[in-house]
């Protein structure tokens, strides 16, 4: 952030604007989870609008933009890991989509139904 | 011997040791709470049927701490903001807003866990609910060490600012990256396990 006091204030002013945006994109999200999208649109919804704010915080709370670039190679590299964490257990899954016989699950009141 | 660029930026990276500190404690923190969100993606897909979480959470509870949580954001980012201005009572009321602000959270999450356990909805009960304890309790312990921090900061820490003021400013900024890692947190559990 600048030293300069004016460019201070203006920045006070950005993060009421944002925390204005964030609570607006709250009340989105439960509205929106009431429509009937169907699973897999309600997920996708909810969670690009997550995203949004969670790009707002990381933009301007914790000053993203305009960071050093030893930040964002850290984070990209991060973001690849992250991306890797998620999907690696899931592809290693693929076999087993609609059998649930692999399914570490066996608290689920429906699922002790179904076998 | 003293700590090395704790105020003045490393000539090779551009970034102070606390800067770099704890974005790099961040991006492990990252890897953390995906693990379990990898977890939780693993256990819906392939889990036979999968409760609605506004059938088993109350959405307006969830949606209230969420609203606590950002609002405590905002007045974290002002504290910074006021320490720049050389404001320290400004900083001192956003301060003890954000630490009130983040007991306020911890109460409403607590009457959640009564409330549950109380009605036999414990972590044993069913997938979904282990999973739905083991996330939110994760993010409450760290909910917990940001309001010592911030109660630090706002208590015995203070005394730097008389001291050595850029060294204190930059301590509030780590802290303050933290609190809004714990925030951005929340607004991705928030929709995931209440309203998905």
């Amino acid at each position: 952030m600048s030293e300069n006091p004016e460019e201070v204030r203006e920045h006070i002013k950005l993060y009421w604007k944002i925390g204005g945006a964030l609570l607006v994109l709250t009340v989105v999200t439960v509205l929106v989870s009431f429509i009937e999208f169907g699973v897999p649109l309600t997920i996708f919804v909810a969670l690009v609008i997550a995203a949004t704010k969670g790009s707002l915080v990381a933009s301007y709370f914790m000053h993203l933009i305009g960071e050093r670039p030893p930040i964002y190679w850290a984070l990209l590299l991060t973001v690849f890991f992250f991306i890797v964490l998620i999907f690696i257990p899931i592809l290693g899954h693929t076999d087993t989509y609609g059998v649930h016989k692999t399914v570490p699950n066996a608290n689920a009141p429906a699922a002790e139904a179904q076998h | 011997m003293d700590i090395p660029y704790v105020v003045q930026e490393r000539p090779d990276t551009g970034l102070t040791n606390v800067k770099l500190g704890i974005w790099l404690f961040l991006a492990s923190e990252v890897m953390l709470f995906g693990g379990l969100f990898s977890t939780y993606i693993l256990l819906r897909v392939n889990a036979v049927e999968w409760p609605f979480g506004a059938d088993i959470l109350s959405v307006p509870i969830g949606a209230f701490n969420t609203v606590v949580l950002i609002l405590s954001s905002v007045t974290m980012v002002l504290c910074y903001a006021a320490l720049k201005l050389g404001d320290l009572d400004g900083y001192k009321r956003y301060m003890g807003l954000t630490v009130g602000l983040s007991l306020l959270f911890l109460v409403v999450k607590s009457y959640e866990y009564y409330d549950k356990f109380s009605h036999g909805d414990v972590p044993a009960a069913s997938t979904y609910l282990a999973i739905y304890f083991t996330m939110t309790g994760l993010h409450a312990l760290h909910i917990v060490g940001g309001v010592i921090v911030n109660g630090y900061f706002l208590g015995p820490g203070i005394a730097l600012w008389k001291t050595n003021r850029e060294q204190f400013i930059n301590r509030i900024e780590a802290a303050g990256l933290y609190w809004h890692f714990v925030d951005l947190v929340w607004i991705f559990l928030f929709p995931v396990l209440y309203l998905l």
